[in-house]
């Protein structure tokens, strides 16, 4: 097997008003030619930073190390070399087809305008390579589409423009960044599949950087998981994913909502990743590991399994497996006989200037039962948001009744209207966009009080800070601003502001899918207490089946503004009765079994590559033979 | 695309109308008596009476205004109170000036602010950055007449004084006449207008290149292989003109009512010199028309800006199809 992209102790800074972001620190790996190699980590783990610098992408960074791709160093080529590597040797797919293409120039031209920057061929020859690469990417009637704008196109035909764009030079290797991210999951599914036959096709290499280990545990053949801009572990696909020897990959695995027994809680890893600013000394995962020895303050070396998986890790044995968190009794249990909202026949058009109107919602009948998650899911368009914006009585339906708690919910006059704001709240998708910069956590968390003028002055902060509590946010920082607070804390935020008026529904939609895998557990298993505690009903809206079969009793599947299928949670799992939602299913991340890994740990003297390798006499070193001689005794 | 244009240009002629009837109005309002302006303090009663009789001021408002837009729709602006002449002849001896003054003008203020404004995006926080931002505050910051006085002083009256002619004072040489005489008279007031308004465009331009550059699209463009100069000009460029064509379509429409600073420090017998004289006088047709004109020319240049923005942005286009 040859070595295809070699990347020795690349490190790259960024320099930043805050002062200077080590988003890579000293990170070697080798890709080999024909694999598909996965790099896995969550936001501020390094790894888009670490491909894009590899490509001269990232303007202003700091690079050191070597990478080598076919006997050239990339960080050291001239620009203009640098260039004709780029999109003909080595090109790149980006998380989101929409911004990544330009939006002025029609797809065809962007595709020709590639060939054209490193060939010499004609206009006509070009366009017909286009038109052909884009039929092999499968875009129904391709020679038509070439003329097309890339907002024509949905989502996943947009991927596939970029895909056929980054195949247009044959290139020996493919860097994919969140390549699927951005979509959803059944064409996310298509996507992946088309990358893998392309691969075989064009015999081109894949390097893909993704945050859902799901989706890499599919398709790649090595992964590197990465945190804090370091190396964690590296090995083959199922080594690390199936038998992870590093506790932040058994940490990532278990707050998996699609690798947990629904019903059981997720184990979060608690805290928040370190600053890249001033990365700790010895392992970056230290603060957060449920294995950490007085050693990890020192840097950790790397470990070689004989299996080929390398760790950087003091750790020996298997990684421990913390218990998951004690949740109290649920303070109320759900029963058909008490639905807390009853939708009949309800239908939403809006009208269009020409032609049909259009329908949003069709003919929806569903009960919510007080104090049962009922989970909405569908791909994006398919009116999951309308409905629940309709449940909420935010918008009026064409026809039908929605009624809340026994009473209908049209025609309400304004007292009544503002009752019902006040008992049905909701939870946005996007924790960075719904929350006013400018405004204070306290006012945020407060405005219900203070809307339905039911307390003020001490009173409010007294009671904010009780929420603040409540969430687990420390209620010290209640004059503090939004972006001084992490994804999740903000998700918190949310969720304290919707508690406040204590309501009897709880719209949650998308919470948790713009947060980081260890955090969206985090976020669910606070909603999970919470229902307990309060006796809450959720409308839970996610695109993602793996989410919603964790938390929900109940899911209902929505596809073209209908619902095609409604049942308990095992049911549509295990028993799915629509096509859409087999397809759906089998598009979900599948479950990673665990399984004992049978291997060698090899002695570090032998394995050790020198740089990582505590020096005799070094107190690790030191260390480490104290505690192999104490293992040696007992 | 033809219903959007028909659209604007409906709505144009509706902002046109307004506008007529409301500088009518504030004439009528103003207590300034026209007849007493056309006979002059000594006349009598009896005369004025009859010029007002003559000018129909004394009939009701309504009437008056029906009987402008009547005769504006044969293309008969009225008479001017002080020379008599044509208004319509009088102003439009005065747009191919003022048009000189403002296409020559913008030329240059696109030639100076676009690359200026380009050459900072692109090397944000250097040298060359300041001082293209300098150079716009100074820009923005100085009076027209001082610029205009100081171009004056620099390249006419100090050569002028050493036995040598730069450039001419002023006037204006119709381009029919000898192109030549017609650019070398300009020249001066091109550069001050260029010098007053390049700085917002140097501005505009550095910050929409810098919004660009910074956009997914460009990295694509750059992960491609295509080479900086490219990236810079036909894919990032592309995407930072819109605002561009807004605010130049902007400029040009108020200008063409008349750049009055500037042709009144270059003795230029434009639009804006004629309003001058025109307001000061109390000239009540000249104003009107000088009024309406500046309205077409706004309308029209909106006009032009929408129908170019659906020209260069694909998703307007089939907004509007």
């Amino acid at each position: 097997m040859t070595i295809l992209l070699d990347v020795r102790d690349l490190a790259v800074d960024i320099p930043t008003e805050d002062g200077t972001v080590h988003a890579v620190q000293h990170v070697s790996f080798a890709v080999n030619e024909g694999e598909f190699f996965g790099v896995v980590g969550e936001s501020g783990s390094g790894k888009s930073v670490m491909v894009q610098s590899i490509m001269g992408l990232v303007p202003g960074a700091r690079t050191s190390g070597s990478v080598l791709f076919r006997d050239r160093d990339l960080l050291s080529l001239a620009p203009e070399q640098l260039r004709s590597v780029r999109g003909r040797e080595i090109s790149m797919i980006f998380q989101d087809p929409l911004s990544s293409l330009h939006p002025q120039y029609t797809v065809g031209w962007q595709i020709v305008e590639q060939i054209q920057a490193h060939e010499k061929v004609s206009a006509k020859a070009a366009k017909a390579r286009a038109i052909d690469l884009l039929d092999r990417v499968r875009i129904p009637d391709a020679a038509a589409r070439f003329d097309a704008y890339p907002h024509q196109f949905s989502g996943g035909m947009r991927q596939r423009v970029m895909i056929a764009m980054g195949l247009s030079l044959g290139p020996a290797l493919i860097i994919a960044d969140e390549p699927t991210t951005a979509l959803d999951s059944t064409v996310q599914a298509q996507i992946l599949d088309l990358l893998g036959e392309m691969r075989s096709e064009f015999g081109t290499t894949v390097l893909m950087i993704s945050h859902d280990l799901g989706v890499l545990s599919r398709v790649a053949d090595r992964v590197m998981v990465m945190y804090g801009g370091r190396r964690m572990e590296l090995g083959a696909a199922d080594a690390v994913l199936c038998g992870p020897a590093h506790p932040y990959t058994a940490g990532l695995l278990r707050s998996s909502s699609f690798n947990r027994e629904p019903g059981t809680p997720l184990v979060p890893i608690g805290g928040r990743p370190p600053s890249l600013l001033a990365p700790p000394e010895g392992c970056a995962f230290r603060d957060r590991c449920p294995d950490a020895m007085a050693i990890c303050g020192s840097k950790p070396p790397v470990r070689h399994y004989d299996d080929g998986t390398e760790v950087a890790c003091w750790l020996e044995s298997t990684p421990v497996e913390p218990d998951p968190p004690v949740l109290p009794p649920p303070s109320l249990l759900a029963s058909p006989d008490d639905p807390i909202v009853k939708v009949d026949g309800l239908r939403l058009t809006f009208p269009q200037r020409r032609g049909e109107p259009r329908v949003v919602l069709d003919d929806i009948s569903l009960e919510v039962r007080r104090g049962e998650t009922l989970g909405l899911v569908g791909e994006s368009g398919c009116g999951k948001t309308t409905l629940a914006r309709a449940i909420a009585g935010l918008v009026a339906p064409t026809a039908g009744t929605v009624e809340f708690d026994g009473a209908p919910t049209a025609n309400l006059d304004r007292a009544q209207w503002r009752d019902l704001r006040r008992r049905v709240q909701l939870v946005f998708q996007d924790p960075f966009g719904s929350l006013n910069p400018r405004r204070r956590v306290g006012s945020i968390i407060g405005d219900p009080f203070r809307i339905h003028r039911l307390a003020s002055g001490a009173e409010r902060r007294a009671k904010v800070q009780e929420l603040m509590e409540l969430v687990g946010l420390n209620p010290e920082h209640y004059n503090r601003f939004p972006s001084q607070f992490s994804g999740g804390q903000r998700q918190r935020i949310g969720i304290a502001r919707a508690l406040a008026l204590n309501p009897e529904l709880v719209i949650l939609d998308e919470p948790v899918s713009a947060l980081d895998v260890s955090i969206q557990a985090q976020v669910l298993n606070l909603l999970d207490e919470l229902q307990r505690r309060l006796g809450l009903t959720y409308l839970f809206i996610s695109h993602d089946l793996a989410v919603v079969r964790h938390v929900c009793d109940r899911i209902a599947v929505m596809e073209g503004g209908r619902i095609v299928e409604l049942g308990t949670a095992d049911e549509v799992w295990n028993d799915p009765q629509q096509p859409f939602t087999r397809r759906l299913l089998a598009a979900a991340a599948p479950e990673i079994p665990r399984e004992p890994r049978d291997r060698i740990l090899l002695p570090l003297t032998v394995t050790g590559t020198g740089a990582q390798q505590p020096a005799a006499g070094h107190p690790a070193a030191q260390h480490l033979a104290d505690r192999v001689a104490l293992e040696v005794v007992s | 695309m033809t219903r959007f244009i028909l659209s604007r240009i409906a709505f144009g002629v509706l902002v046109l109308f307004l506008l007529s009837v409301f500088v009518f109005m504030l004439f009528y309002v103003s207590p300034s008596d026209p007849a007493r302006i056309i006979a002059g303090d000594k006349a009598t009663e009896e005369l004025m009476a009859q010029i007002r009789t003559n000018l129909g001021l004394d009939r009701p408002i309504t009437e008056q205004y029906v009987t402008f837009i009547g005769n504006l729709l044969h293309g008969d602006l009225g008479y001017s109170y002080r020379s008599s002449m044509p208004v319509s002849e009088l102003v439009v001896s005065r747009i191919p000036v003022t048009m000189s003054l403002v296409f020559g003008g913008m030329v240059f203020w696109l030639a100076i602010g676009i690359p200026i404004g380009i050459v900072s995006a692109k090397h944000p926080g250097s040298v060359r950055d300041r001082l293209g931002q300098g150079f716009a505050i100074v820009g923005i910051s100085f009076p027209t007449f001082v610029l205009g006085m100081l171009a004056l002083y620099l390249l006419y009256f100090v050569p002028t004084k050493l036995g040598f002619t730069l450039f001419p004072p002023s006037g204006y040489v119709p381009f029919a006449e000898s192109p030549l005489q017609w650019a070398w008279h300009l020249l001066l007031p091109w550069l001050t207008l260029a010098l007053v308004v390049a700085a917002v465009y140097a501005r505009l331009t550095r910050g929409q290149m810098l919004e660009v550059l910074g956009q997914d699209y460009i990295r694509t463009a750059r992960a491609k292989g295509v080479d900086e100069r490219r990236v810079t000009y036909v894919h990032a460029f592309r995407s930072a003109m819109p605002p561009l064509v807004t605010q130049l379509g902007i400029d040009i429409g108020l200008m063409l009512g008349g750049v009055i600073v500037i042709e009144q420090v270059f003795g230029l017998l434009g639009v804006g010199s004629l309003a001058v004289t025109a307001v000061a006088m109390q000239d009540r047709p000249v104003v009107i028309a000088i009024v309406l004109l500046g309205g077409v020319f706004v309308v029209v240049s909106n006009l032009v800006v929408d129908t170019t923005y659906a020209l260069l942005d694909s998703r307007v286009r089939t907004a509007t199809r």
